[in-house]
Parts: C-alpha cells; structure tokens; sequence
C-alpha cells in the first residue's frame, strides 16, 4: 500500500471515529428517553417516518459505519488472520453490504 | 542465607527451561544472577552485556515474563518469591540461551530511515539549534534510546505482523523528522507509512511502560502519523 493511501485510510477511519461517537451519543439518549413510556413500533414510525432530520442523522451514522468498520476488519484481518492483497476487495465488498443494509433499515422507517 | 530458585532458557528452536539455584544478595541485579551462573555453576550459559550500567543496551531478557534490562533490575523489585523465570527477549530469533539476534532490529531502524543526513559539510560552522524551541522539546523527549530492544519484545503488533517497524525505529525516526538539521523529512515520512509503518501501531503503550529509559514511542508514534497525515493532505507523500 502507498504511503498515502495508507494514511488517508488512517484520517478516513479516525474522522468516522469522531461521527460515530456523538450519533452513537444521541442514538443512546434518543433511546433512552424514548422507552420510559414503553416501546412501540407505531411510536418509532411516527418519530422517524417523512422526518428530514432523523434521515440526514441515520444516514451519516451508516455512512461513518460503512467507513469505519471495514478499515478496522482490514487491521484484523492483515494481523491475525494473515490475509495479504485480497483483503482490500473482501472488507470493501463488507463496507457495501454495511452501507446497503443500513440504507434499506433507514428508508424502511423514513418512508 | 535464602535461595533463588532460577529457570533459564537453554539452547535455541525447541530448548527447555534449565533450573539452577542461586544464592540471594541485597542489592542483587537480575545480570548478577545470570553471571553467577555463569560463572558457578553452567559456563556454557551464554548470554549477553557490556557496560552494565544501563548505557549499551545489550543484556535485556525476559524476567518472569516481562522484557527488562537486566543490569539495571534489582531481584527485589521483580520478585516477590523465591523464583525467577528468564528467558530470551519474545519476538526475536534466539541465537542459544539468552542470546537473541538482533538483526532485523537494526534493520528496521534503517528501512524506517533512522541515518540523520544533513546539509552541512565539516566546513560548515555548527548549526545552532535553540533549547526551547518546539523542534528540539519534541528530540529530547525522544533522543536517549539506548537500542535494547525491550519495547520490540514488547509490542504485540511486532509479534503479529512481523514486518512492523516497531517502536524503537519509529521511535527513532520521529527524532530525526523533528531535527532542524534534517534535510530527507518527506522520505522519512514515506518510509513510516505504510501496512509495516506507524498507522499499524494500536497504541496500547507496552512500549512505553517496559522502555527502561522511560521514552515513549507511542508519544513519537503519534506524532509520525500526525505528520503524515498533514504531508498526506498537503499532497507532498
């Protein structure tokens, strides 16, 4: 890998870093707070469905996911399971499936 | 007068562990206990020092399962009963004994562009570096590494990805990116980058608690990759 590419993957995975820490902050608390009345699907749909800013919110949660973990799995993979070049294409067709996922979980509560 | 109950590594590849007892002194080094061995009781031990007073870095080993300097290390403070456990230093190839190959070590320090290169000739008067400045803080943090080997032993990255730099040629470069003198800073930072370079350190400090010299690599480290990072996006790597 070349030096720089190896140290945008550093910056891209220590940016995500920052992003999931405060969406997982709010995500908790929102949760948090949601459920001291008990827990409904009617209650999520009605928070989340045509809401702008819950799809902006969630979208850049999956958007930092799909960074962050799979730099991670790239670490994991090339330390302890000696993974050499193939690597890159297996953890970024993960970084896919994550980003797909999660876009689908969104605009199944957003639409 | 009490006895050390004291297990040594013997031989290289597949050796065994070699018990020996030997008398307990105030003030005894974990390097008085191999010596007297040595000296007493198995003249094939082979082990390794020089200055014995934490200068040269050569007599480092593992005691009772940490990497340590041996010479410098009191057996009161590492340990609590009668037994000592030595061997070679772990991520090293063991030449015999307690003697480990320190090859790829050195080698690292200069695949990690550890040789200062100035611009000056003998010609030139000499450059005047100011104590405070921030340049020279950040080198003399760094600068008193003695080549022991303790950190390298300690980090678990150097032990999963063999190709690592680890911590003390990182640690190294680190002191020549922030030289003034220094006239190869973007080959440096290139040579440190990388799957085998600074990115790859988790900065779990192993490093940084066993170095005997009291450094941190993990401090320059951080550094590296910060620099790297500012090169990276300036696009100058």
């Amino acid at each position: 890998m070349s030096p720089r590419h190896s140290a945008f993957l550093w910056l891209a995975q220590r940016v995500s870093a920052l992003v999931l820490a405060f969406c997982v902050l709010v995500h908790l608390i929102t949760m948090i707070i949601v459920v001291q009345g008990g827990l409904t699907a009617a209650e999520i749909l009605a928070r989340t469905q045509g809401s702008i800013p819950w799809l902006l919110f969630y979208s850049l949660f999956v958007i930092a996911v799909a960074i962050h973990a799979p730099i991670g799995l790239r670490h994991i993979a090339r330390e302890h399971l000696k993974l050499g070049s193939g690597v890159e294409v297996i953890v970024s067709l993960f970084g896919l499936l994550l980003l797909i996922l999660g876009s689908r979980a969104i605009w199944g509560v957003f639409s | 007068m009490s006895k050390l109950k004291v297990s040594v590594w013997r031989s290289a590849g597949s050796g065994a562990q070699e018990y020996f007892d030997v008398p307990r002194k105030e003030n005894q080094t974990i390097l008085d206990v191999v010596t007297y061995i040595q000296r007493n009781l198995d003249p094939t031990l082979s082990y390794r020092y020089a200055c014995r007073v934490g200068m040269c870095g050569s007599c480092a080993m593992s005691v009772n399962g940490k990497a340590r300097w041996t010479c410098r290390t009191h057996v009161d403070k590492v340990c609590d009963s009668d037994a000592l456990d030595l061997r070679p230093l772990e991520n090293f190839p063991v030449v015999k004994d307690l003697v480990c190959d320190m090859q790829t070590f050195f080698d690292k320090q200069k695949k990690a562009g550890g040789a200062f290169l100035g611009a000056h000739t003998r010609e030139d008067s000499v450059a005047l570096i100011k104590p405070d400045s921030s340049g020279r803080m950040a080198v003399d943090e760094a600068i008193e590494c003695i080549g022991c080997g303790v950190c390298y032993a300690s980090c678990d990255v150097v032990k999963w990805k063999p190709d690592y730099l680890g911590p003390a040629a990182l640690n190294r470069t680190w002191t020549l990116v922030k030289d003034e003198r220094d006239t190869r800073r973007l080959d440096r930072l290139r040579a440190v980058s990388g799957d085998a370079g600074c990115h790859s350190c988790h900065s779990q400090m192993s490093c940084t608690q066993r170095c005997p010299k009291l450094l941190s690599p993990t401090h320059s480290i951080s550094g590296l990759k910060r620099e790297v990072s500012r090169a990276a996006l300036k696009g100058e790597l």
